[in-house]
């Protein structure tokens, strides 16, 4: 049995942002009233040092067992706060926080007076589920020392040698017969304008050499299971299956260019209408002469279109491998919504090689946005230098492209500055095509269980604070996995997910998340119906009961809401606490309208 | 006749709805704190319940809420194809569509019950709900199931 609670509320001005809105001192002594509070204060900045230490000294003098914060928002600060009453001795997860800056003093800030009364309502729904939290662990899990790394280009390589330099043994595996990627397949790379082999080489060399590394090139994935620490993958090449056993995982498995399909632009219908991709290859075999002109057009298939709503509505009702390939239809007619952040770079690097080649060739590029940012600007500046010229052309009216009987191309664009038609005979028009997901990645994310953007990436676990983690612990990406990199970009990332990997490996153990679904055994009937809708395939149904493997379960919480018994209680956020906090609202509420 | 739908329009300008909002972790909740930061302001008639993923949202919670008097109830999570957990946000569709047949059944407007996709990033959208919604509350006025409602 729990011992009764203690709970104490400590309530954040945080300078003016919630007290110039929120009544604090009102807010703190209604809370005192709240069933089992036994001490409430409010201070400037409570998660200050010292408003820190005023909340362990509280949990001391007070001998509190519960703790709750009403400042701004658990997705910042609950690490923090859950640390202090970790400090003081209490359980992390023994404390709750009311959001009462970000959904309250902020969003109402001309109306003082019903924010103080939802700031009341906010702390006592916190109140109340904090009287009912229990305390939890996070089970801690050994992680074997070897890391598999999926995709030997750039980034892959770069993983894969930062890690076996560290001492961890590393399995790379490629599913070409070649190594380094889609730069292998470039020829000068921005803004050095060095050889893309100068960069690729000597990576190729390296991990070819490295005694901690175990290179499988023509390998695919084919299984995986396990978690954190305790990978086991099933690697399928024409030489058989191989199966490994690693702690951590690094997806680098690479984007794709896009393709555009034939007619656009008249791409597949006249033959010099080509992408960056093949102009860098006819750039590296030195087959392109000297042209009078080329015509380069920007954003082709990227920025362009939203998922249409009619895809969007086609989801619910088809599971996640369906809505993929919808995705994917939508794009392939619509185009791609995203900037590919290399293209306008790549276009003038194309541009500036062509001028130092044959000066006296007219590089016509035609844009809506060019986005060169840092030091590329100098590299802008360049192209302008070498006579390049950028005509900006009204982004609703694309270029159109026609063929003269001398079978010159003759591109018709729209110029935004002067409003004017304008047309250039041209011997090539060269298609900016932006990077996109690979198929292949859809398939090594339902694997490994990474969740997919709508963009068809992978997705990083947090956009600016996680941007190497997955949502799956020790599972990291880099490169062009997860969205549009350049060469730096992707080597940065790949060290990244190096170092992230290895911080695990090297501690030997992690702590895995406590918020997991465990099974009431009493009640459970063994229908299955977790185990049915589990992306982690977490249940198991076991002679006739259901059982949960704590270690694949992330804490979503769709079993226990599934489960016809009401056999499955969700740590943390078990049906009794969320049904408290909405009692405590309610309820409460309905009273103070009858004059309690 | 005139002095009842003055009278009933004088209730719609007086009450105040009550929403309980159930939003998960990574994008609604995320959203709901974009709005904050951004300072998109809001009726204050909503109160956020954070719970990992839409998921976890089942129709005990959604029916209880109403039950115990809430004017509406609003289940954010990410869009289609953004779960956290690759397809938490799909079961709860899927679950949802059962709920809206309870919720008519029990003689409650199936309107009072959204299930909306908001995502981080997408604070306007979120601030824009919640003015619509209380909107659409005020006009529905107070469920039958509140306690105590008591125009003055």
């Amino acid at each position: 049995m729990i011992e009764e609670p203690r709970v104490g509320v400590f309530i954040c001005h945080c300078g003016v942002n919630i007290g110039g809105v929120v009544n604090v001192p009102e807010v703190t002594e209604y809370s005192k009233k709240l069933p089992y509070v036994t001490y409430a204060e409010h201070s400037l900045y409570t998660c200050s040092e010292a408003g820190l230490a005023a909340i362990k000294k509280a949990i001391q003098e007070y001998n509190l067992n519960r703790v709750v914060v009403a400042s701004c928002t658990p997705r910042t600060h609950e690490p923090l706060f859950r640390e202090t009453v970790q400090e003081a001795g209490l359980n992390p997860y023994l404390f709750e926080m009311a959001n009462i800056r970000d959904q309250c003093s902020w969003v109402h800030m001309h109306e003082p007076q019903k924010a103080t009364e939802k700031a009341k309502d906010l702390v006592r729904m916190a109140v109340a589920k904090a009287s009912l939290l229990e305390p939890q662990t996070e089970p801690e899990v050994e992680v074997k020392d070897a890391s598999l790394v999926i995709g030997a280009g750039v980034a892959g390589m770069t993983a894969a040698l930062s890690m076996a330099n560290q001492g961890f043994k590393v399995h790379l595996v490629e599913r070409d017969k070649g190594l380094g990627g889609t730069v292998r397949r470039l020829y000068k790379l921005y803004p050095t304008l060095a050889d893309s082999s100068e960069v690729v080489d000597p990576l190729i060399k390296a991990v070819k050499s490295h005694k901690n590394i175990e290179l499988m090139t023509s390998t695919t994935l084919k299984e995986a299971s396990g978690y954190v620490g305790n990978f086991n993958v099933i690697l399928t090449s024409p030489n058989g299956d191989k199966e490994v056993n690693v702690g951590t995982i690094i997806v680098a498995c690479g984007a794709l260019n896009y393709q555009p399909p034939k007619g656009l632009y008249q791409y597949g219908v006249y033959d010099r209408v080509i992408t960056q991709e093949e102009l860098d290859g006819i750039l590296k075999r030195g087959n392109l002469g000297k042209p009078k002109r080329i015509v380069m057009i920007q954003c082709v298939g990227a920025r362009k279109g939203e998922i249409s709503p009619s895809a969007l509505e086609a989801f619910p009702k088809s599971d996640t491998a369906e809505l993929l390939r919808k995705i994917l239809k939508a794009r392939k007619e619509e185009g791609w919504p995203y900037c590919s952040r290399i293209c306008c770079m790549n276009a003038i690097k194309n541009g500036i090689l062509i001028k130092k080649q044959t000066p006296e060739t007219d590089v016509v590029i035609l844009f809506t946005d060019l986005r060169v940012y840092k030091e590329y600007e100098d590299f802008y500046k360049m192209a302008r230098d070498l006579e390049v010229r950028f005509v900006r052309h009204i982004e609703e009216l694309p270029p159109e492209i026609t063929r003269t009987p001398e079978s010159e191309l003759n591109v018709i664009a729209y110029d935004a500055l002067s409003g004017l038609e304008v047309e250039f005979l041209t011997d090539w028009v060269v298609l900016s095509t932006p990077l996109r997901p690979r198929r292949g990645e859809v398939i090594h994310a339902r694997m490994l269980k990474i969740p997919i953007a709508t963009d068809g990436f992978l997705m990083e676990a947090h956009l600016k604070l996680r941007p190497v983690d997955t949502n799956v612990d020790g599972i990291f990406i880099a490169g062009t996995v997860s969205g549009p990199k350049d060469v730096p970009e992707s080597i940065i990332s790949g060290e990244a997910a190096a170092a992230r990997a290895s911080i695990l490996m090297g501690n030997r153990k992690v702590r895995t998340d406590a918020i997991t679904a465990l099974v009431d055994e009493d009640p459970c009937i063994g229908c299955g119906l977790c185990e049915e809708v589990c992306p982690y395939g977490a249940p198991k149904i076991e002679n006739g009961k259901s059982k949960i493997r704590e270690i694949l379960c992330r804490g979503c919480g769709s079993c226990a809401a599934e489960c016809p018994r009401r056999a499955i209680i969700m740590r943390h956020f078990g049906d009794e606490q969320i049904l408290a906090q909405v009692k405590a609202l309610l309820v409460a509420e309905s009273l103070k309208e009858v004059g309690f | 006749m005139t002095k009842e739908i003055e009278e009933e329009k004088r209730v719609e300008e007086e009450f105040e709805p009550l929403i309980v909002a159930f939003c998960c972790n990574w994008c609604s909740y995320a959203g709901a704190d974009l709005a904050g930061t951004s300072r998109f302001e809001y009726p204050p008639n909503i109160r956020i319940i954070r719970v990992m993923c839409t998921g976890r949202i089942d129709s005990t919670l959604v029916l209880e809420a109403l039950r115990m008097g809430a004017d509406g109830v609003l289940v954010a999570g990410c869009h289609p194809g953004d779960c956290h957990y690759q397809k938490g946000n799909f079961i709860m569709e899927k679950r949802f569509s059962y709920i809206i047949k309870a919720v008519d059944s029990i003689g409650i407007e199936p309107e009072r019950v959204r299930l909306e996709w908001v995502s981080a990033s997408e604070g306007g959208k979120f601030a824009a709900l919640v003015r619509e919604m209380t909107q659409q509350m005020k006009q529905l006025g107070p469920s039958p199931f509140r306690l105590t409602y008591n125009p003055k």
